[in-house]
């Protein structure tokens, strides 16, 4: 079977436009959290990762005109263009574009700003691709909190299917009224920066962001190269909204991925959980973990510097993963200050280098989903 | 890569009629609003799984198909999802934005995603297996090949349902198959189409 690497990326957050920007933003402990007034919140605001408006159009006036196409569409062009100028020969005729997104344009429901037409997210693909002249027609994915990474493995397939040369995934999501609301309504947003697995932790932060990597074969050789291994997926087959209390779904697509590749459970080097800082989400994620025999693998949730981004958010942290493997680092999980989870759990607390060859990402969402995902760092020869 | 997969069974409810295997088994009663029409059908296939009435109208469209789809017999556990449809939830999207202002719905924002959709017809027919959505405008029979395809190859799926589930205004369309290695009709571009859209009905 063909092999298939994440060849190149770009974040597009509060913390910066552009992966290095994010990463040195992380390494600096910097935040995308910020207190907000009248964003939605109720009382006095609360925290978010926020991108105002004028700061994208500034970027984007380079490159567009910032007047025809939404927020988010922006955002995700934005993203994607820096990956395409990364990689100038690459051949858009035969590269599929993938969309990751759960609600995208939804901000603009009942504004009448733009055709109503844009609310359905594969119009919103669409106009993505049109602006790039991308040939063949883009996939989306719609999949919850898991969509991200769900994109990657859906590129990986469907460039071994002969569908595709290469894909980019891109990935969008926004802190709308609708999604705050929707969350209040739940009681799950945090009055403070959210603290995955932490004793203290409150609920979950929202955060906006966008995100593009490039998916596909190389014929280079001699330097290193992060390739994506194996994905799968589970669902808790236990509950529409809240997760499996014996984190059923997201232990089977563990386990089920690792006997897949006959990889053990000593051979990993780094987690890149979900870790949302819900009070169920957290510990169902420790109690999965420790079922698989992860307990002692070093682990970090990248939520409290982004917030929960939704449908971009295993994307984002798929791309730090990349450059963690890459740069042999481990970054610590923000905000933790004791655990307050069941079971144990190897945190990152500060940032430190370590090697690093064969990692694991994992992901849940509301519909019960799960998934799991393999990348290994290798060395084409 | 899809040659070695038949189509086993297949599902349409659309105008007013539910198809099963290219059999009519239930028509509406004259000019029947879609949540009666949904609930008729419930009653006519004798179906008793209460947690029908709590769902949005998408989960009932895809809940409905997937019963009548499988028969009342309980599928494999390793049966994968992989559905996909237009308009995402945008129809429950729309009706809990009319909530927001005053007293979100928790109730409704629940169902604001499409794949909760997939979460009901899991919890009813137990499958931790893989699952996914997709967003396309048109009926797509080359993903369902290409995902499918890769999800037997890579051994991860030993029957697949997938299909299609959309609501947008009124409009509703359900076409769901029941996927497997097993001999049946080839699981190809050109069936899918011929079974989508059957030109005698």
């Amino acid at each position: 079977m063909k092999r298939n690497y994440l060849l190149s990326d770009s974040i597009i957050s509060p913390m910066g436009f552009g992966t290095r920007e994010n990463l040195e933003a992380i390494r600096q402990d910097d935040t995308a959290l910020k207190f907000h007034q009248n964003t939605g919140f109720p009382g006095n605001g609360g925290y978010a990762g926020l991108i105002p408006e004028k700061i994208i159009n500034e970027h984007f006036k380079e490159i567009g005109d910032p007047d025809i196409y939404t927020k988010l569409e922006k955002l995700i062009i934005l993203a994607i263009n820096q990956v395409l100028d990364e990689n100038p020969g690459l051949d858009i005729e035969n590269t599929g574009l993938i969309i990751s997104t759960t609600k995208g344009n939804i901000d603009q429901l009942g504004k009448k700003l733009f055709p109503e037409e844009r609310l359905y997210l594969w119009k919103m693909a669409e106009v993505i691709s049109q602006f790039f002249g991308f040939k063949k027609k883009p996939v989306v994915v719609s999949n919850a909190c898991i969509s991200g990474a769900l994109a990657i493995k859906t590129a990986n397939d469907l460039i071994n299917a002969g569908r595709f040369s290469h894909a980019i995934v891109a990935g969008g999501d926004l802190v709308s009224h609708f999604v705050l609301s929707g969350f209040q309504s739940f009681q799950a947003i945090s009055p403070q920066p959210c603290r995955p697995f932490s004793i203290d932790r409150q609920g979950i932060s929202l955060g906006e962001a966008a995100a593009a990597m490039l998916v596909g074969p190389t014929e280079e050789t001699g330097k290193e190269f992060v390739e994506y291994i194996d994905t799968c997926t589970s669902n808790d087959a236990n509950h529409i909204s809240g997760p499996s209390r014996t984190g059923e779904g997201l232990y089977l697509s563990i386990s089920r991925l690792l006997d897949h590749n006959k990889v053990s459970v000593e051979e990993i080097d780094y987690l890149s959980a979900h870790g949302t800082a819900t009070d169920y989400n957290d510990e169902m994620e420790a109690i999965a973990f420790n079922r698989v025999g992860l307990k002692d693998v070093p682990v970090n949730s990248f939520k409290g510097y982004y917030g929960h981004t939704l449908g971009t958010s295993a994307l984002i942290e798929t791309i730090l993963t990349r450059h963690s493997l890459l740069n042999n680092e481990l970054l610590a999980s923000a905000n933790f200050s004791a655990s307050g989870v069941s079971k144990p759990l190897n945190i990152i607390k500060e940032h430190r280098h370590e090697e690093l060859k064969l990692v694991l990402k994992t992901a849940s969402g509301f519909g019960g989903c799960n998934l799991a995902m393999l990348l290994k760092k290798v060395v084409n020869e | 890569m899809s040659n070695s997969l038949y189509i086993q069974d297949w599902v349409i409810i659309r105008a007013g009629k539910v198809i099963r295997n290219s059999d009519i088994i239930f028509k509406a009663a004259h000019d029947k609003k879609l949540s009666s029409f949904l609930k008729d059908i419930y009653k006519n296939r004798k179906l008793k799984y209460p947690k029908f009435f709590k769902m949005d109208t998408l989960s009932k469209l895809g809940y409905l198909g997937s019963e009548i789809l499988f028969k009342g017999e309980e599928p494999a556990p390793e049966t994968a999802l992989v559905f996909s449809n237009a308009s995402s939830s945008l129809e429950t999207d729309k009706a809990y934005a009319e909530t927001m202002h005053d007293y979100p719905s928790p109730s409704l924002f629940v169902y604001t995603l499409p794949n909760i959709m997939l979460g009901e017809i899991s919890i009813r027919f137990k499958l931790r297996s893989e699952n996914i959505f997709l967003i396309s405008e048109f009926f797509d029979p080359s993903l369902y090949l290409d995902y499918s395809g890769a999800l037997f190859q890579q051994e991860k799926a030993r029957e697949i349902v997938c299909g299609r589930v959309d609501l947008h205004n009124t409009d509703y369309d359900v076409f769901l198959c029941r996927i497997s290695p097993d001999k049946g009709i080839d699981f190809t571009e050109e069936e899918l189409k011929k079974l989508y859209l059957p030109t005698h009905e």
